[in-house]
């Protein structure tokens, strides 16, 4: 009956957004808790610095690698293209701007989501599915402000940090292969970079933008982890759910963050 | 881990990113060429700036002096207002002339200065009394083929005329 189907679709429609609203304000009410419970994290700050460890320290090494092979391709690439115009000594402006504006903040988030956000979603997961968080609810003690506030900061603390070192290496890759490998003259490449770049308007602003990036990413995979069903399939669909959440939550704010910073210059 | 060597990771995984930070700011983003001496306003009007932007350098034989800090439109006079942030180390004489111009054949527009030969100095909400346009690119073309078409009408006159004579004689 075709009736009985537009009364089905339009059910459907109803309860997709029934549902989201009322996981968006699940999701604001997690965060306002995280916030307020975020006392303890600093007051026991060992519990953080463990969480930095495990969220900024483990993912060093993929985002250095991934930040000097970025910048080796911006090098290339950049070069390829400037040299049909005669202008290969812009190639540090362009690798710079690149990087500290969108490639850095960016990325560093992207690998961040896909090493520390999956990890903290499984684990908070797993302690769910082992009845952990039952059990700290059970001696009085607040899982959100012993297990989640610590790992939100430090996924705040370590984002920018990581995106810094990220765009930093990447800047170096870039001057490997452009001035090192190729021979694009060394001053006009520093010096190129160095006139282009502003410090408070691309800089700073990519800090804030990674900063940014770094509550985002670490709120969805602390919520994803505490609200997965507990079984091995629900924390593997969150998992998973983390990642992709993240990924384009990132690049959605990112082009809203462009629109704000960088518009009209 | 060791409590000890957990701290060791984490304290140098802060300081590495504070040292790339730091790189950020003074070899990529020259924060140590800062110049943070005070600054004068001046303004130039110009009937075209082309694409000159704010924070664009204002040079005067070839040094960087100061940077463009706002540009606006003026109602009455139908120009453009190009308000100058100059530094307070470099002094300008009243009859100071600003020309827009171009660094190289694709490079930025900047403002260059060329000093007069008043005894008086620019002050702060000095207007610059002699200004030059940018270059419009399709203006010049614009000159250059009508003067070419203006000397190859002459020439065919020219050679008519002497046709003309040539045939009377």
């Amino acid at each position: 009956m075709p009736h009985r189907k537009v009364g089905f679709g339009l059910r459907s429609i109803g309860a997709t957004v029934v549902n989201g609203v009322w996981r968006l304000g699940y999701v604001s009410r997690f965060f306002m808790m995280t916030l307020i419970s975020s006392g303890a994290s600093f007051r026991r700050i060992h519990l953080t610095i463990r969480e930095i460890y495990f969220t900024g320290v483990m993912s060093l090494i993929i985002i250095l690698v991934s930040g000097l092979f970025v910048g080796m391709v911006l090098g290339l690439q950049g070069y390829e293209t400037l040299q049909k115009y005669g202008s290969e000594s812009a190639l540090g402006s362009l690798v710079a701007l690149s990087l500290v504006r969108e490639l850095g903040p960016v990325l560093a988030a992207l690998l961040f989501a896909s090493r520390a956000g999956s990890a903290i979603t499984a684990e908070i997961g797993l302690m769910k599915a082992t009845e952990q968080l039952s059990a700290m609810e059970m001696m009085a003690v607040d899982p959100i402000s012993r297990v989640v506030a610590p790992r939100f900061w430090a996924g705040v603390i370590s984002m920018p940090l990581l995106a810094a070192m990220f765009s930093a290496i990447g800047v170096f890759g870039g001057y490997l292969v452009g001035v090192v490998f190729i021979g694009v003259d060394e001053g006009s490449f520093w010096s190129q970079m160095q006139a282009a770049v502003d410090f408070r308007q691309d800089i700073v602003n990519g800090v804030i933008k990674s900063v940014v990036f770094g509550i985002a990413v670490t709120a969805i995979a602390l919520f994803e982890g505490y609200d997965a069903p507990p079984t091995a399939e629900g924390v593997s669909h969150a998992t998973t759910r983390t990642v992709v959440t993240s990924a384009l939550v990132v690049l959605g704010l990112d082009f809203i963050l462009t629109v704000f910073m960088f518009r009209g210059v | 881990m060791e409590r000890t060597t957990l701290d060791m990771w984490v304290g140098a995984f802060v300081v590495g990113g504070l040292i790339a930070l730091l790189i950020l700011a003074f070899k990529v983003g020259n924060l140590s060429g800062y110049d943070g001496s005070e600054t004068y306003k001046v303004y130039g009007e110009f009937e075209n700036i082309g694409g000159l932007k704010i924070k664009a350098p204002v040079k005067s034989s070839g040094v960087v002096v100061g940077r463009v800090s706002d540009i606006q439109f003026d109602n009455k006079t139908f120009q453009a207002l190009v308000e100058i942030r100059l530094s307070k180390n470099y002094q300008f004489p009243k009859d100071t002339s600003a020309s827009i111009l171009t660094s190289g054949l694709l490079g930025e527009q900047y403002i260059g200065l060329e000093a007069g030969g008043d005894e008086k100095n620019l002050k702060n909400g000095d207007n610059f009394i002699l200004t030059q346009s940018a270059m419009v690119m399709e203006q010049l073309i614009g000159q250059f083929l009508f003067s070419k078409a203006h000397d190859e009408g002459g020439d065919k006159k020219t050679a008519q005329g002497g046709n003309k004579k040539a045939v009377v004689q």
